[in-house]
């Protein structure tokens, strides 16, 4: 048996009038992975902000190693050993120093470091922690350069390199592709071998699959589930956490309908080739592949933010040449872009308003803005793709970050567009919510192409008419999604093992 | 859960308290100050501030700050006072000419904020200098007035039109004869033309968003350099009818006077941060915050408080102000600001 390291016991804690959570009793032992699963707005985070130092819980008591435990705030949890990835990833990172000082911050801020700082050494130490991370780049360049995957991993790096004694990691793998996540979970292993106790929250059954020892499932405010007899039973955790059974998806494939959007001979990078594509009327094409397959770039593309090497695009026939997001935007093509943190939310601005805001034209009278059009309409998609929030005037950063997620998808639905690319679109959002989300996509599918940019296969699987791989930025295969061959899928995603270039 | 109502009232409403509680100390205290003629001298005194302070107002809802506007209302200023006395100009060529100067200058903050990247505090700091040097140059230094004697020799013949004097210096009879002056219509006028465009129309909403994530603004769709541009046009043409009030109330080119504008207008629309618990820039709180500096100064006044107190209470205000914004705020859970 092995030692409880971290014990919580009848946790209350509530916003205002919120109750959120509702006395959380949980266990985390050495050597061991307690996986959480949640329903986005199930109080994950939450528990998770209480346990490091963020939140004071209302009521009930932790323990940590024996002794009682009370965090003042973060400083003081991360010294007793408690370590965090935050679920919000500019939580983790600086993102005007350089990737050196981000990986280093630690040794600047303990007690008793120099008054002076050596760079030199600073970015040898550096970078001998992001080998450790498998970390590729520079460690000179600012963070705020690099994309949420790099961000993430920096974050995560920083966490590992403190010797913790329970280690926290909420959504570590929401923006990392199969590779990275998979290099994370060798270092998760290498720790719970040398005894740390791991809570690991995450929506991927993949990553489930993959690392839990154990399975923690919360409804509402509350432990509804515990999981810990091998074989895990998956499907258990799931149901105990959505609070009912899943439901399937049937997807009968959309074919035969009129052409939108063509695009021709579109070249993303110099040395690739050129890429044939045409979405019709009705579809949902998934577009998949690993990070850095050139998904983004195509999104980018087509929603006229960056301008492709060679090659042409028609919109409903006609010559599509979009300068800018606003060009594309008026021309009915939509995006809702990956990390939402960076390129969608508005913090200022509260549901209603963050979810109308491409809109605003058609929620005005004459001049003036109407404040009722405006709610109405979100209230309306609040209830469609199921938000867990208390109205529509609550600041978007109230909400849990599945639910954010839901209403930058939610704003791109209110009206009807020509095109909609979603990048990533189900960062975040639980199993149960992304079928609910997919569902409502493909039943107002009609009168647009749809297209879905998503790493997971998974989440290809659940909503596309068509899958398209890609891999460096180039077609690797289409499928009709039906009775898909999965083995060959996989082996496009990842491409030629060793590709004759490199090897020779 | 009773803390926390209590918490938000006092952000709320707990300037707006404080506010009536000076007027009613300074009404019991000071004989004279709860009269028509005192309320009105108060809101003389911050018209021009507050005008100026509307377009502080705008640039900082996208992000930004306009340093330049106090150098833009002297420059306006100076160039009715040289197109009246020297060129000899029109009332209305002269406000027109004003206008587009400050119109202009914006134009130039703007292109120079959003097409060069320069960061908007050193491309407005630079453009003040410019203006402070530039508006001397005509004159070799020297203040205009009719009469005086220009470099070339001779004597400068043009008089302050009287309808242009009549912007400064008019007064509508209200409840009294000659009360109200035409400065504080202009100010109640351009008031509450800003507050409807930034609170209640659709561009006005873009221009908050771009101020709290503007690479999120620019994803949906928005010309956020235009906006951009848009906001220091609107500082600085509000800054040119600064500037026009204030060469109408003086009647001359004064090289000195104006130089508080800044500082007391910037102030302005900081402690507007406060005003209803907004924390962030607004109309609204910015009306509010000039016409408080403006009580505060003429109550003072009145009970015989030396001048030279003046910016400390200022400076003790805009502190209180700021604190009542940030630290109270920060400590409810944030809801929506707009
Ligand atoms: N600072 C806050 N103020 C008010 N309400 C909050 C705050 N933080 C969280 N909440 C509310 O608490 C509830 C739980 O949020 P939490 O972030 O813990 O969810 P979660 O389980 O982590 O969900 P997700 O899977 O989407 O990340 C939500 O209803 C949210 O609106
Ligand atoms: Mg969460």
């Amino acid at each position: 048996m092995s030692q409880t390291i971290c014990e919580v016991r009848g946790v209350e804690k509530s916003f205002g009038s919120n109750r959120v959570l509702r006395g959380i009793d949980l266990s985390m032992c050495a050597g061991e992975v307690t996986v959480l699963m949640g329903a986005n707005g199930a109080g994950k985070s939450t528990l998770v902000k209480v346990l490091c130092g963020v939140h004071s819980a209302d009521e009930g008591e932790l323990v940590l190693a024996g002794n009682p435990y009370t965090p003042v705030d973060a400083a003081d949890a991360i010294s007793q050993g408690v370590v965090t990835v935050h679920q919000s990833i500019d939580d983790g990172v600086i993102p005007d120093l350089d990737v050196a000082t981000n990986l280093m911050l630690d040794k600047l801020t303990a007690p008793g470091a120099g008054l002076f700082v050596n760079d030199r050494k600073l970015r040898a130490e550096a970078r001998k922690v992001a080998e450790a991370m498998g970390l590729t780049m520079n460690v000179r360049q600012l963070v705020s350069e690099l994309d949420v995957a790099d961000r993430q991993m920096i974050a995560i790096a920083r966490a590992l390199a403190r010797s913790p004694k329970l280690l926290i990691l909420d959504e570590p793998t929401s923006s990392l592709s199969a590779t990275e996540a998979e290099r994370l979970f060798a270092l998760i292993d290498r720790l719970r071998s040398a005894g740390v106790a791991i809570l690991y929250i995450s929506h991927r059954m993949s990553d489930i699959r993959r690392i839990a020892d154990r399975i923690v499932s919360m409804r509402d405010g509350s432990i509804s589930g515990l999981f810990d007899t091998q074989p895990l039973d998956y499907e258990g955790a799931v149901t105990s956490m959505l609070g009912h059974a899943m439901t399937d998806v049937d997807i009968t494939p959309e074919t035969n309908s009129a052409p939108i959007l063509c695009l021709k001979a579109i070249k993303l990078r110099e040395d690739s080739p050129p890429i044939d594509l045409v979405a019709n009327d009705g579809e949902v094409i998934a577009v998949t592949g690993l990070l850095g397959s050139g998904k983004s770039q195509l999104a980018e593309v087509i929603f006229g933010l960056s301008r492709p090497i060679a090659g042409k695009m028609k919109l409903d026939g006609g010559s599509y040449q979009p300068a800018n997001a606003k060009s594309a935007v008026s021309a009915g093509v939509f995006m809702s872009p990956k990390d939402r943190a960076s390129n969608a939310v508005i913090p200022d601005f509260d549901i209603a308003n963050n979810m109308t805001l491409p809109f605003l034209g058609s929620f005005s009278r004459y001049y003036k803005l109407s404040d009722r059009k405006q709610r109405r309409a979100s209230e309306e998609m609040i209830g469609n793709i199921g938000i867990v929030c208390q109205s529509n005037r609550d600041g978007i950063g109230t909400l849990s970050g599945g639910n954010q997620q839901k209403v930058m998808i939610a704003r791109w639905l209110l009206k009807p567009g020509r095109v909609l690319l979603l990048d990533e679109p189900f960062q975040g959002v639980d199993i149960g919510a992304r079928r609910d989300i997919g569902r409502h996509i493909r039943a107002t599918a009609k009168g647009r192409a749809t297209i879905v940019f998503v790493a997971e296969i998974d989440e290809a699987l659940e909503i596309a008419d068509r899958i398209i791989v890609l891999n460096e930025a180039a077609i690797a295969g289409e499928h009709i999604n039906q009775n898909i061959d999965l083995a060959k899928l996989v082996a496009e995603v990842s491409g030629p093992s060793l590709s004759p270039a490199l090897a020779g | 859960m009773n803390n926390e109502r209590i918490l938000n009232l006092a952000i709320r409403y707990g300037f707006l308290v404080l506010l009536a509680g000076i007027v009613m100390y300074f009404s019991l205290a000071a004989e004279g100050f709860a009269s028509p003629r005192s309320a009105v001298f108060v809101l003389q005194s911050v018209a021009i501030t507050g005008i100026l302070a509307l377009g502080v107002t705008s640039t900082l809802v996208v992000d930004g700050f306009d340093l330049s506007i106090g150098s833009v209302a002297t420059s306006s200023l100076m160039l009715s006072a040289y197109s009246m006395v020297i060129l000899e100009y029109s009332a209305f060529v002269t406000v027109l000419l004003c206008l587009t100067m400050g119109a202009l200058v914006g134009l130039v903050n703007g292109l120079l904020i959003v097409k060069m990247r320069v960061p908007d505090l050193l491309a407005t700091l630079g453009m003040m200098f410019l203006l402070i040097g530039l508006q001397r140059i005509p004159t070799q230094g020297n203040s205009i007035a009719t009469g005086m004697r220009l470099p070339d020799g001779s004597i400068a013949e043009g008089t302050f039109a009287a309808e242009f004097l009549w912007i400064g210096r008019h007064r509508f009879d209200m409840f009294i004869e000659k009360l109200f002056p035409m400065p504080v219509v202009v100010f109640l006028l351009v008031a509450v033309a800003v507050w409807l465009f930034l609170g209640f129309t659709r561009h006005g909403r873009l221009m908050y968003a771009i101020g709290s994530n503007q690479r999120a603004a620019e994803l949906v769709g928005t010309n956020v350099s235009r906006y951009k541009v848009l906001a220091y046009m609107i500082s600085g043409v509000l800054a040119s009818v600064g500037g026009i009030l204030l060469a109408a109330r003086l009647g001359r080119g004064d090289i000195a006077s104006g130089n508080n504008l800044l500082l007391d207008s910037v102030a302005a629309a900081l402690i507007g941060f406060a005003v209803l618990g907004a924390a962030r820039p607004n109309a609204f709180g910015t009306a509010i915050g000039a016409l408080f500096v403006g009580i505060l100064l003429q109550g003072l006044t009145m009970m015989n408080a030396p001048y030279y107190t003046q910016d400390f209470v200022k400076g003790a205000v805009l502190v209180a102000a700021l604190v009542f914004t940030f630290y109270l705020s920060s400590r409810r859970s944030s809801a929506g600001r707009h």
